[in-house]
């Protein structure tokens, strides 16, 4: 059994490496500017001139700012993405082909203990990122426009879930490859995830079986775009709802809508396949050579 | 009912290990990598307290041994104890130090952060921390350098942590891989003052060098490996055909000099002979004999055989 302590160590130092080598810092400084600059974009907005100088009506105020919402939050879920990609890639890997890790293991300390250990420390970085940055986000927003998406805590929470599910996937390929190879798997199947969600959004539209099972196939292999659907609908105020659910199949295709919220069936297997994909680098961690 | 006896008697052998309990114990521990084996049926046992040197050329299987040893990696086949417990035993690591051949600390932390990392995993508790690392600090000679970051040290002065590190917490038992390989000169002469201190302390030492010479200073025992197996084990005495005196003579015809094989053999290349086996309490009695039978003297040089010609010779006879 690893013990919980020695987690809590490795999970501490993990926390501490990326603050000594200033990925915090960075990453805090990069997240101002990008809130304070949207901020002045979603504050157009409520420009009384803006509409061909006439100011919007709060309906047409509500909708786009719901929609840049969405783009944002796109955003914001794509660098926490590579955020926990980048950061979990080399952290087995690289520790093992420098030796670093012989020294630790050497303690009593098991293969098991360092590895949730730094699962740990990146998850608790990246679940802070998502939930600060959002929370800035969002207040921003409601103070340039007034506008706060139906479901916040959601919105924070399936964001924090994709990039949880990035960086587990990520640190079970570290446990095996060079940190650069476990870097761009990743990366290249949260894109493939993106498309098959808009491929089985046009399949839906088309009736066509082949399209929507490829997609289906996609969402379970890696669940983080029917996450990222997830964390639209919990931006889309009613107005929009009602468009999508009246603009039928084809509004599926639209990676930045979604008619409905994620059937609980997916959440659970996100979380299954979130726990199976942890386990499997456990295992795969401690079964290699170091 | 056949099983339960085999269980039993498992329980009586373990339980006997532990009671007698040498440092390192292992029977025909083998390590096989894809087709390399690098570990071939090592069997040997190391008593508490001992500097055990393992020696052999690179590639021998001295790491490997050393990994084995600690639990880091899995025997292929074998058994073995490491102070009285079975290997991969996590909580028996508490009293052992290691240092690797290939160290790296986190370079991003101070030499003093490392050894408070590495004082938590070891579970010592917190009210002896400062002390520990105090004392490792100065025993390595880091002192100075121990609050700049592990970036800015030199190789050796990595490998000086790294051995602070190993001995943090006084453990009973420390595998050092090659711990002078960075070390210029002066390092070598510390850490082998270093290892002096350790044997007064009773901490058993596990030393890997493929550099022989280093080691005949500082161990007890030595076992000689080469390609996964041991050759040779025992005290240096045991190993080293006993001493030689090289005389360079003249004045002496060829069966006086014959005559002188009642000291030894004799290996004689017309300027200078060798005789071999000779004890040095015999030299002053050689000579007697030499300058009576009316040779002349020029030059008396008692000879070691050295482990690097030793080992040299086992490879041929090999
Ligand atoms: N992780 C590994 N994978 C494959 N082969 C290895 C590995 N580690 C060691 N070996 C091989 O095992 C043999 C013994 O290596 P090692 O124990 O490092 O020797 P030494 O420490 O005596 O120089 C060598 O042939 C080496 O190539
Ligand atoms: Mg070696």
């Amino acid at each position: 059994m690893p013990s919980g302590r020695t987690v809590l160590t490795f999970a501490g130092l993990t926390v501490r490496e990326a603050s000594r080598r200033r990925l915090l810092v960075a990453v805090a400084i990069l997240t101002l500017i990008v809130i304070v600059g949207t901020g002045w974009g979603f504050a157009q907005l409520r420009s009384p001139t803006i509409d061909h100088g006439h100011p919007l009506s709060q309906l047409t105020l509500t909708v786009a700012a719901a929609q840049m919402l969405i783009v944002v939050a796109f955003l914001f879920a794509g660098v926490l993405a590579l955020i926990a990609v980048l950061v979990a890639a080399g952290s087995i890997s690289g520790d093992i082909e420098s030796h670093l890790a012989l020294a630790l293991l050497a303690r009593p300390v098991r293969r098991s203990e360092l590895l949730l250990g730094k699962w740990l420390g990146m998850a608790t970085v990246l679940v802070a990122y998502a939930v600060v940055s959002g929370t800035l986000e969002l207040v921003a927003v409601d103070v340039a426009t007034g506008y706060v998406p139906p479901h916040p805590v959601q919105l924070i929470g399936y964001v924090a879930a994709l990039g949880l599910n990035l960086l587990t996937l990520t640190l079970l390929l570290s446990t095996r490859l060079a940190g650069m190879t476990a870097g761009i798997i990743p990366i290249v199947c949260y894109f493939m995830a993106w498309i098959g969600g808009i491929v089985g959004g046009v399949g839906q539209a088309l009736g066509n079986n082949a399209l929507m099972a490829a997609a289906t196939v996609t969402k379970i292999l890696l669940p983080t775009d029917g996450l990222w659907r997830g964390a639209v609908y919990a931006m889309e105020p009613a107005a929009i709802i009602a468009t999508v659910r009246s603009a039928g199949a084809f509004a599926a295709a639209n990676p930045f809508s979604a008619a409905y919220p994620p059937a609980t069936a997916f959440l659970v297997w996100a979380v299954i396949w979130f726990a199976a994909i942890l386990a499997l680098a456990l295992w795969s961690m401690r079964t290699r050579e170091i | 009912m056949g099983s339960r006896m085999v269980d039993l008697r498992e329980r009586r052998l373990e339980a006997a290990a532990k009671e007698a309990s040498p440092a390192i114990h292992c029977v025909e521990l083998t390590k096989r990598y894809g087709s390399t084996l690098a570990l071939a049926g090592l069997t040997m046992t190391v008593p508490r307290g001992e500097v055990f040197g393992f020696l052999g050329p690179n590639g021998a299987g001295k790491t490997t041994a050393v990994k084995l040893l600690l639990g880091l990696v899995p025997a292929t086949s074998g058994e073995g104890w490491v102070l009285g417990q079975r290997l991969g035993d996590v909580d028996a690591r508490q009293r052992i130090g290691y240092l690797p051949e290939l160290f790296r600390y986190q370079p991003w932390l101070s030499g003093r952060e490392v050894m408070a990392l590495h004082c938590r995993l070891a579970r010592l508790p917190r009210s002896v921390w400062s002390e520990e690392i105090a004392a490792a600090l100065s025993l390595v000679g880091l002192e100075e350098r121990a609050d700049d970051r592990i970036r800015t040290y030199s190789k050796g002065m990595q490998q000086r942590l790294g051995l602070g590190v190993a001995l943090l917490g006084a453990p009973e038992l420390v595998f050092l891989d090659e711990p002078t390989s960075a070390l210029d000169p002066v390092g070598r002469h510390q850490v082998r003052q270093i290892i002096y201190r350790l044997r007064e302390r009773g901490t058993t030492v596990f030393l890997n060098s493929h550099m022989l010479t280093e080691l005949e200073m500082v161990c007890d025992r030595v076992a000689m490996v080469d390609r996964g197996r041991v050759i040779a084990t025992g005290t240096l005495d045991q190993l080293l055909s006993g001493n030689a005196c090289r005389i360079r003579v003249s004045g002496l015809d060829l069966g006086q000099r014959r005559s002188l094989a009642r000291f030894g053999d004799l290996d004689d290349d017309g300027e200078a002979i060798t005789v071999r086996g000779l004890g040095p309490e015999r030299v002053p009695e050689l000579v007697a004999e030499i300058v009576g039978m009316g040779g002349r003297v020029y030059a008396v040089e008692p000879r070691h055989q050295s482990l690097e010609d030793r080992f040299l010779e086992l490879l041929r006879e090999g």
